[in-house]
């Protein structure tokens, strides 16, 4: 049986990497995701994992040394946050294209400037497009959980390919909540022993890794990326099963919630829908049909799944919690991109919220789904793109 | 040669044939040759010791001619060649000609 604790977004990952219990871990602290590192790396100190601990001088350095070791045949992993993230930019597609399934929690936090030390996901999603797998955790039960499966998926033969698990920066790294452990050994047979791809410590089978490819080849490696990723949408679905077995709790590759029969709805990712959820629910006690989609998996997104879900819906408005400045936020454009080939659609709204920590309270849901109605029964939009709690 | 599709290719770029880069013949970048004039030639190596590439092959500590499939022309034989009482064992040609 597992164990119910209260713990932090923090101390429910660095417990879920020690059940893991890595080949090597390479990190450099920054907040909020020190707490997380300064956690395992005890665990490592008091000799409750095997793990070669490596500290380095930068983030740079650290998903280098990841990718070393894991070039070598290990299982790496590491850990970062906004800045962080951003300063492994350049690395991040070193790990992708050499297909290392290297797994890192981020725990998401805004890019400078203003400096900003708070959560809101303008890091992960600057690296969207950096080949790596992307799962999203709305509390510290599901970041632990995708921490738990998040290896399954990226060491799978037909996809290696390095995989982050995003939670929100303080809200969830830093709130003490519920949340269920499973025991060492159910999390030790699950993750499995690790199985290298043409590791360079075989050195009975000599071989050379990152070499410089030139026009003629290049491209058809990047082709191969993209084949690797439309395979991940299957094995996040059957580890998920696999997962459910283990602990009782079901995953898909978004949740849907009250979903069904709604007219109104709102895409959000992370923690805020939590806070949704409740709004949704005063509101279908008013006689509203609203309901919620949480992404889950946003790499590679499930466009096809997510579209068949809100295709039926009237009004829907996608809340981003990081913006492109002078466009439509990330999220809004993949649901945008989701709904596009169906011939009547619903009307689809943008609205960013919560940057650089910004409170989410319920009642930025409400003027939203209460805009959301309003659309519906007039057709008129305002706004298609457009900010909640910021001060005019 | 018929270059591989995307599908038969090794992920990640992974090469796994050691010394494959003898596969791939860099003279071909070559616009000026060297030339050896083996009676100018007193057997010090330096041609040898210096050549970046392995263009200079040499058999029973004896230099032979060069390997043309290698040498970029990049002259730094040329160059350090004491040659033999001031005459050059080693000199720079235009290629082609």
């Amino acid at each position: 049986m597992g164990k119910i604790v209260a713990v932090t977004g923090n101390e429910a990952v660095a417990n879920a990497l020690r059940q893991i219990n890595p080949d090597v871990c390479a990190a450099y602290p920054i907040t909020p995701q020190t707490d997380l590192m300064q956690r395992f790396s005890s665990f490592a100190s008091d000799g409750l994992v095997d793990t070669e601990m490596i500290l380095v001088e930068s983030e740079h350095s650290a998903l280098s040394a990841c990718i070393g070791a894991s070039a070598a045949g290990g299982r790496a992993v590491t850990a970062t946050a906004g800045p962080g993230l951003a300063l492994m930019w350049e690395v991040l597609f070193v790990a992708s294209g050499m297909r290392l399934p290297i797994l890192m929690p981020v725990v998401n936090r805004s890019l400078s400037a203003p400096l900003n030390i708070h959560g809101d996901h303008s890091d992960a999603m600057g690296a969207r497009d950096s080949g790596w797998i992307q799962l999203w955790s709305e509390n510290a039960q599901e970041a632990y959980d995708n921490t738990v499966q998040a290896l399954n998926i990226a060491e799978d033969m037909d996809i290696r390919l390095p995989i982050m698990v995003c939670m929100d920066g303080f809200i969830i790294s830093h709130s003490i909540e519920r949340v269920e452990y499973l025991d060492d050994d159910v999390v030790k047979n699950f993750v499995g022993e690790y199985k290298p791809l043409n590791p360079l410590l075989d050195i009975k089978h000599p071989k050379s890794i990152g070499p410089l490819i030139l026009p003629d080849a290049y491209m058809e490696y990047k082709r191969m990326q993209h084949e690797a990723m439309s395979k991940v949408k299957d094995i996040v679905l059957k580890t998920a099963d696999a997962f459910a077995q283990i602990s009782g709790r079901k995953y898909g590759l978004f949740e849907a919630y009250r979903l069904d029969d709604a007219e109104v709805g709102i895409v959000i990712l992370n923690s805020a829908a939590g806070t949704t959820k409740d709004v949704v629910d005063s509101f279908r006690e008013k006689g509203i049909k609203a309901g919620l989609l949480k992404p889950r998996l946003f790499r590679p997104f499930p466009y096809e799944e997510v579209g068949e879900a809100l295709k039926d819906l009237k009004a829907i408005c996608v809340l981003d919690r990081a913006d492109s400045f002078g466009a439509f936020a990330p999220l809004y454009v993949e649901i945008a991109a989701s709904l596009y080939t169906y011939k009547t659609k619903p009307i689809l709204i943008n609205k960013v919220y919560g940057l650089g920590g910004r409170d989410y309270m319920p009642e930025h849901a409400e003027i939203v789904l209460n805009e959301l109605v309003e659309i519906v029964k007039t057709g008129k939009v305002k706004n298609y793109k457009d900010y909640i709690g910021v001060r005019e | 040669m018929k270059l591989k599709g995307w599908k038969e290719m090794t992920p990640g770029a992974t090469i796994l044939e050691p010394g494959s880069s003898a596969n791939f013949k860099t003279g071909s970048w070559r616009a000026a040759k060297p030339r050896w004039i083996k009676e100018n030639c007193i057997q010090c190596l330096f041609c040898w010791l210096y050549c970046p590439d392995m263009a200079v092959k040499v058999k029973d500590s004896k230099r032979e001619d060069f390997d043309y499939d290698y040498c970029k022309g990049c002259g730094i034989c040329a160059l350090e060649c004491p040659g033999k009482k001031g005459n050059k064992a080693i000199i720079m040609e235009e290629e082609g000609k």
